[in-house]
């Protein structure tokens, strides 16, 4: 497995991990009513379980088992695909924690812009891998 | 593929299936106007669809498909992962269950029974990590 995927999908364990636990908080407080402030936790739950987990994980997959190029020695224009993963976590972040530190919608808006920046880069590097198998 | 993939993955598409009949239920509770009671199945529509489904599929090939643990014991220890298994989908069971009847009693039964869910499907959630995590390196 190629260090971009290793950092890919251990990052996305980790949101998970976060994530799974922040919903387990917001479940208990909705069944036993712990501190209502439990739910400034939602965005960054919704954030980092469909985008930190899923997403990133569906990327690291990708970025290791997709076709390679020259006899599977090069994996293509790979500074693209770091790219998304700096701007995919920027942008968990930003979106994710914004609401919850009460900074202002543009915090959020940014870390969107982030993410779809995120997406255009990573499908930059994995269009040209999509093509049958070299022999 | 191992056993535990085909269980993980067959009962991943059970809840794909589920999830989606939901889907269709909340959408025409919307077009025909039918019981607004109805709302409390929405986290019960998409958690079964992005833990039932998408999480559960991806536990299923991850398990079989990733680098190995080690020598002895290529996919890490399989009886955690059994107990995975059992705990993530006892935690969506009783989650689907209770938490449109605490929407809609305010028996502390139910209440109970979502407390139980919850750290259910996060403890399932930490053994995932705790097996899958060395499983993810180079070479
Ligand atoms: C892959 C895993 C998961 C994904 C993608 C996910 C996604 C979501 C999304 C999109 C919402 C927002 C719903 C809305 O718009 O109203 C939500 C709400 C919520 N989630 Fe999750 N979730 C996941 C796992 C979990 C787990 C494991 C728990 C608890 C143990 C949990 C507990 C909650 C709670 C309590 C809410 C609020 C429900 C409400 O509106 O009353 N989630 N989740
Ligand atoms: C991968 C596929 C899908 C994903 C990830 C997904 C995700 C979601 C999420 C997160 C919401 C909540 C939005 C909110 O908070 O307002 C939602 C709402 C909804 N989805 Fe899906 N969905 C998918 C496929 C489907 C399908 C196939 C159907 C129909 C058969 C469907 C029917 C609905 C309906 C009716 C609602 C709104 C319920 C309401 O507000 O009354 N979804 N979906």
């Amino acid at each position: 497995m190629p260090r971009l995927s290793v950092l890919l999908i251990r990052t996305a364990l980790v949101y998970f991990a976060v994530g799974f636990t922040l919903g387990c908080l917001m479940l208990v407080e909705k069944a036993v009513r712990i501190d209502p402030v439990l739910w400034r936790f939602f965005d960054a739950h919704v954030e980092f379980l469909l985008v930190g987990w899923t997403v990133q994980l569906a990327m690291g997959v990708a970025f290791w088992m997709l076709p390679r190029f020259e006899g599977g020695t090069s994996r293509g224009n790979e500074p693209a695909a770091w790219t998304a993963f700096f701007l995919v976590n920027a942008g968990v972040l930003l979106a994710g924690l914004g609401s919850f530190l009460g900074l202002p919608q543009a915090v959020s808006l940014v870390g969107r812009l982030c993410e779809a920046g995120a997406a255009l880069a990573f499908a930059v590097h994995a269009w040209p891998r999509i093509r049958p198998s070299p022999a | 593929m191992p056993t535990l993939t085909r269980w993980l993955i067959k009962t991943a598409l059970v809840y794909f299936v589920a999830s989606l009949l939901i889907g269709v239920l909340l959408a025409a509770r919307d077009a025909f106007g039918l019981s607004p009671a109805l709302a409390a199945l929405m986290p019960v529509y998409f958690h079964l669809l992005m833990v039932g489904w998408v999480t559960q599929l991806i536990f299923g090939v991850a398990f079989w498909m990733f680098p190995r643990y080690s020598k002895e014991m290529p996919r890490g220890r399989e009886g955690l992962a059994w107990a995975m298994y059992a705990s993530l989908n006892a935690g969506l069971l009783l989650r689907a269950l209770s938490e449109p009847m605490h929407a809609a009693t305010t028996a502390p039964f139910w209440a109970g029974v979502l407390v139980v869910s919850a750290l259910l499907k996060w403890s399932a959630g930490l053994m995932f990590v705790a097996n899958m995590w060395k499983r993810i390196r180079e070479k």
